[in-house]
């Protein structure tokens, strides 16, 4: 069993790859990345069922990351936990690369569906988890959504079909950093309070803080005993986390750092 | 006399015994006869409500867990509703989903311009990946399902609404990218699909009394597109007609002039829906209306005869 410090030095290493990969291809989205590091590590290296030497593996957990734009962290915990080699972590948004700017399903095996066009991953998910049923599988589908990405109003339809059918292997996750990329959320399109909106489509409702890896692990065993309705752990993630100078600072959601900057970044994130 | 939506619903019973297909509608079932599958098949039927996107997203999750899902409601909303879904979850994914919209076309009838479809083509023979097949009759149609359930990939099959005469039979050809030529001609070739296929036959009667050999082709695959035989036949009687239930803009008229232009520059005529939305009305008012008779593919002929060089 993965301990919490193991964990929050898998994060600390996603996070450093993350600055590496974005700075190295001059473009990326830092701030959503960054924040979400200590639940993919999370994920990654404790409670995904899965096997990362066999990405197709029948049984498996499935991951779909459905605001996509957030990809080098789902590269990153790829790479470390095993799925392709972590030099191919350089290749990132680059000609001919696997890991294309938003994930790829035809490119890169463990990606389980293609995303960036936000508001498409849960209904997706939903299906998936449809699927899994109608097999008897044991299969949790995890679905990562960002908070901005809720404005989309298919991200509710999808909301309401997990309802309909009560799809209690199916467990979504907020990445509730408030930001998005004209400003803060509640500003460009208010969506509080998130949580009694999941609550009045019949969801279970987790809030946690997503940076702290005691809650995160804490809400996943909750969210994995649910039964009879979809669970939402609603993780209050500080954009930009790790990075002084990127936390809780809008104008990060898709701008690269810089040679200098990156290197400060790495600094703090040694 | 049966429609193409007809076959749909009856061909998808009895594809339904293999438990690899689901079915999903969005609250048009009774229309779209995908009922029939959900009757038998219940634990295999999903009602989406009239909520399209999700509906398509959710068919990609099927799909990709190894399912093959066919969606339906009018060819109304999907694909303009789900455009988006189908561009990135489905067909980027090139996941193996099977859209099959109904209702299709100006022969929709007294619901009107917003219920319509006549851009449904050319909005997405523009995805790569996406086949698009358009059957002429109930027997082709359930061809074409079949079809479209054993070859990987997305598909959209467009249905339409009401019973049409029988072109084609149990026994005749269907094979995903060829295209059938129904009758022989040496001084046009009318190109057609769907509905009009019956409208150029009876075109190509009429002008045989008038001493014009026409060659009538049934071209349901409009993507990917049977480039031999339009190329032969193109070679042969040096000028086309294209008919379709659709508008000039992007349909299988244009999906003929981007390959002729290409390959062999003759002069063609579009009979089909000339930029403008359509109306209420009796589905056989709307296609004297609208221009989409036999008489005006007969019209079409004579002019492009008048232009050949």
């Amino acid at each position: 069993m993965e301990g919490v410090n193991f964990l929050n030095d898998k994060a600390r290493t996603i996070r450093r790859d993350i600055i590496q990969m974005i700075s190295g291809a001059k473009s990326g989205h830092p701030a959503g990345a960054l924040g979400m590091a200590d639940i993919f590590a999370a994920l990654y290296f404790k409670i995904l069922n899965h096997k990362p030497e066999e990405p197709d593996w029948s049984d498996r957990d499935k991951l779909v990351l459905s605001n996509g734009h957030i990809s080098a962290v789902r590269y990153s915990s790829m790479a470390r936990s095993g799925y392709f080699p972590v030099e191919e972590l350089k290749s990132f948004r680059k000609l001919n690369s696997r890991l294309q700017g938003h994930p790829s399903y035809k490119d890169l095996p463990g990606v389980e569906s293609s995303s960036g066009s936000l508001g498409q991953g849960l209904s997706i998910a939903v299906g998936m988890a449809l699927a899994s049923r109608l097999d008897n599988k044991e299969s949790k589908i995890y679905c990562v959504v960002s908070d901005g990405e809720l404005d989309e109003g298919s991200s509710w339809e999808a909301i309401t079909a997990a309802n309909k059918w009560k799809l209690d292997n199916l467990i979504a996750i907020v990445d509730r950093n408030k930001i998005q990329i004209s400003g803060n959320s509640e500003e460009i399109w208010p969506l509080e309070s998130l949580k009694d909106k999941f609550l009045a489509y019949n969801w279970d409702v987790i809030e946690i803080d997503g940076n702290s890896m005691e809650e995160i692990l804490e809400a996943f065993e909750k969210a994995k005993q649910i039964v009879g309705k979809p669970v939402v752990i609603i993780a209050y993630t500080v954009p930009g986390k790790g990075v002084s100078f990127m936390e809780n600072n809008y104008e990060w959601h898709g701008r690269p750092p810089s040679k200098e900057e990156a290197k400060i970044a790495l600094e703090e994130l040694k | 006399m049966k429609s193409t939506r007809e076959g749909y619903g009856d061909v998808l019973v009895e594809l339904g015994n293999d438990r690899n297909i689901v079915v999903l509608d969005a609250d048009l079932s009774a229309s779209t006869y995908t009922n029939k599958f959900a009757k038998e098949h219940p634990e295999r039927f999903f009602q989406c409500g009239v909520a399209e996107q999700n509906m398509v997203g959710m068919a990609v999750g099927f799909a990709l867990s190894g399912k093959t899902p066919f969606v339906s409601t009018f060819a109304a909303f999907v694909p303009s509703r789900a455009l988006d879904h189908i561009r990135v979850s489905v067909c980027y994914n090139n996941a193996n989903v099977k859209l099959a919209s109904t209702h299709a076309g100006l022969t929709v009838g007294e619901d009107g311009a917003t219920h319509q479809a006549m851009e449904d083509i050319a909005a997405l023979r523009a995805l790569p990946n996406m086949k698009v097949i358009v059957p002429a009759d109930y027997e082709e149609a359930k061809k074409a399902v079949k079809a479209a359930a054993d070859t990987f990939g997305p598909f959209y099959i467009r249905l339409g609404r009401n019973k049409l005469p029988e072109i084609t039979s149990p026994e005749s050809p269907f094979e995903i990218g060829k295209a059938n030529v129904l009758r022989e001609g040496t001084d046009v070739s009318i190109i057609a699909c769907g509905i009009m296929v019956s409208e150029a036959l009876k075109a190509a009667e009429d002008l045989e009394k008038q001493g014009v050999s026409a060659e009538v082709i049934n071209n349901h695959s409009i993507k990917p597109l049977d480039y031999e035989t339009i190329l032969n036949s193109v070679n042969k009687t040096g000028c086309v007609v294209t008919a379709e239930e659709h508008q000039i803009n992007g349909g299988l008229g244009s999906t003929i002039a981007e390959f002729l232009v290409q390959n062999n520059p003759v002069p063609q005529e579009f009979v089909a829906v000339h930029d403008t939305f359509g109306e209420s009305g009796k589905p056989e008012e709307l296609m004297e209306k609208y221009g989409l008779t036999s008489k005006d593919i007969v019209r079409a002929v004579k002019k492009v005869l008048g232009r050949k060089v």
